[in-house]
């Protein structure tokens, strides 16, 4: 069971339906599995990220909750309607997808690609609403330039113009930095988070784990079937011992007796030349208690620091465990 | 199902926006109406003027409905082939857009250039003839019943091309593919149209009201019997669910 963050619970509202709700999903083609039973609820206002190697079926997800290819089974709401042929015309409407690759018409310019896709929603007062969202990707003074006059990143900025054109619900972002230079990528990150401030519900599929990190407030792993889903830090509890990283000016005489006797500390382990990794469960106890025991024993301090674990380690750890099932 | 006419419109003001800027489609698109222009104008000087009346019989004014066969297919087979090449086929798949709207948009781009070219072309061919060749030749060629027949069955013919073209780029990956896949499909509806024009087959009223006829049903079933082709699915995973 996860819990929501405070911003998520916010934007949500109390009682309010989920934005995304999978519940069993499985999609086949043939005699491949793209993924199976893959269930999980994604709040309304909640930016979700989808992470996963290459083949893990993070874009057919992406694409069977977008009505663009059916489920083989299971069952889904998107924005509050089901997941049914019936209801594609209408979800379509509620939700926006942006696909890995821009697919721009390369010989439209900016404004004429983003005045199409507005038609197609049937966008009431076309043009402002083009406007608006040039304008959220600070692309109004090249409205006129030809698509294929673009570098990838500004045709990745139209991408996210033409899926901001219908005020979605849900919006769907398919890898939206891959490919990108640092420095667009990080601009794409400041679109994103516009778009979380504005309470847009985001569910973001993507390799870079930093980027799930800094964005996403809760994240699932997803290889083929669902390997883990929570919050960041959730993540790094469920699957790593919380740890302090002790560095003193010189190699302790009795470790064992200055961190032994403490009952915050559950065991430790040398690191390096003049530094002691030390399990424990709490760390905000734990520190206070281990900085006296090393003080009283005239140890030399450097620091003490929590040990953090990044969603990379986590994303290894899930991965790896993985292949090592597999390998059995 | 209610149709959109703003999404229709859209999908035609786009394409014809991308046809203009797309120099192999200009292209592709002048090569067949200048072949069967320049073909009957030879025809037409080269007549001396003791003989001009022998070209009565012959309708070459049907034998240019070659061109509103040929000049959509070309057209037609970019609509969904040239749209997944390019990569912008699945970001318009994603919008509201019904495939009924989105393939009667794409034949209604492709049927307006066509036929504005085709008439275009007899235009010029009725103007040079008036205009420039024997005296003769103009009452031998430019008969009251083969300028209607040709005036209604351009639309008619083109239809069916673009029908015929949606369908063959439904279901291919490749734009040249499709094309020539479309050319081929249209060699029959030419073949009837020369045989109609140089006398093989004689054209009489009952063969133009018949032919007509199934032409007329053939367009507007095209739209239904290629819907259910348009596979949202396999076009983009390239794969049947």
């Amino acid at each position: 069971m996860t819990t929501y963050p405070e911003r998520v619970l916010a934007a949500a509202g109390s009682g309010g339906a989920p934005a995304l709700s999978v519940s069993h999903l499985a999609k086949r083609f043939g005699d491949r599995l793209a993924f199976d039973d893959v269930s999980f609820d994604v709040a309304r206002g909640e930016v979700f990220g989808f992470l996963g190697p290459n083949g893990a079926g993070k874009t057919t997800t992406v694409r069977t909750l977008g009505t663009l290819i059916a489920p083989t089974s299971g069952s889904a709401t998107v924005a509050g309607l089901p997941l049914t042929p019936e209801n594609a015309l209408e979800i379509r409407r509620r939700i926006a997808i942006m696909p890995e690759s821009p697919g721009l018409y390369l010989r439209l310019s900016v404004r004429e690609n983003l005045e199409f896709f507005a038609d197609l929603y049937e966008a009431p007062d076309p043009t402002e609403r083009v406007g608006r969202a040039l304008r959220a990707v600070n692309l109004a003074d090249r409205a006129h330039d030809a698509c294929g006059t673009l570098s990838k990143g500004l045709r990745q900025r139209v991408a996210l113009a033409r899926a901001l054109l219908s005020d979605p619900e849900v919006l769907f972002l398919d890898e939206p930095t891959v490919g990108l230079d640092p420095v667009v990528a990080r601009e794409v990150h400041e679109l994103i988070l516009g778009l979380r401030e504005r309470g847009v519900t985001i569910f973001l599929t993507t390799h870079r784990l930093e980027e799930a990190e800094r964005l996403c407030d809760r994240v699932a792993i997803l290889n083929t079937t669902l390997r883990s889903i929570g919050r960041p830090d959730e993540l790094r509890d469920q699957l790593f011992t919380k740890a302090l990283s002790v560095r003193t000016v010189a190699l302790l005489d009795e470790p064992d007796r200055v961190f032994g006797g403490l009952p915050a500390v559950d065991g430790w382990r040398p690191d390096g030349s003049a530094g002691y990794v030390l399990t424990v469960s709490d760390p905000e106890v734990a520190a206070p208690a281990v900085t006296r025991a090393l003080v009283a024993a005239g140890a030399d301090v450097l620091s003490i620091t929590e040990s953090r674990h990044s969603l990379e380690d986590v994303y290894l750890e899930l991965i790896d465990e993985e292949k090592e099932t597999a390998s059995r | 199902m209610r149709m959109s006419t703003r999404r229709v419109r859209a999908i035609v003001r786009k394409e014809l926006r991308e046809y203009r800027r797309h120099r192999s489609v200009v292209v592709a698109t002048a090569i067949f109406p200048l072949i069967f222009l320049i073909q009957p104008l030879f025809v037409v000087f080269r007549v001396p003027s003791a003989t001009a009346a022998t070209l009565g019989q012959w309708h070459l004014l049907l034998y240019m409905l070659a061109i509103p066969v040929l000049t959509p297919t070309m057209l037609a087979a970019y609509a969904v082939a040239g749209e997944r090449q390019q990569g912008s086929l699945e970001p318009v798949l994603t919008t509201p857009i019904p495939r009924e709207e989105f393939l009667l948009g794409k034949a209604l781009a492709a049927l307006v250039p066509s036929v504005a070219i085709a008439y275009g072309v007899y235009a010029v061919f009725l103007a040079c003839v008036v205009l420039f060749a024997q005296p003769a030749v103009a009452p031998a060629v430019l008969r009251p019943s083969d300028v209607v027949a040709q005036v209604l069955f351009t639309p008619l013919l083109a239809g069916w091309s673009i029908w015929v073209g949606i369908a063959i780029s439904a279901r291919s990956s490749d734009v040249r593919v499709a094309q020539q896949l479309s050319l081929l499909a249209s060699v029959p509806l030419v073949l009837v149209t020369s045989f109609i024009a140089f006398d093989v087959i004689a054209p009489t009223l009952g063969l133009a009201v018949g032919f007509g006829a199934v032409l007329l049903i053939a367009d507007a079933m095209g739209w239904r019997i290629v819907a259910p082709m348009f596979d949202r699915e396999r076009l983009i995973t390239g794969t049947r669910g």
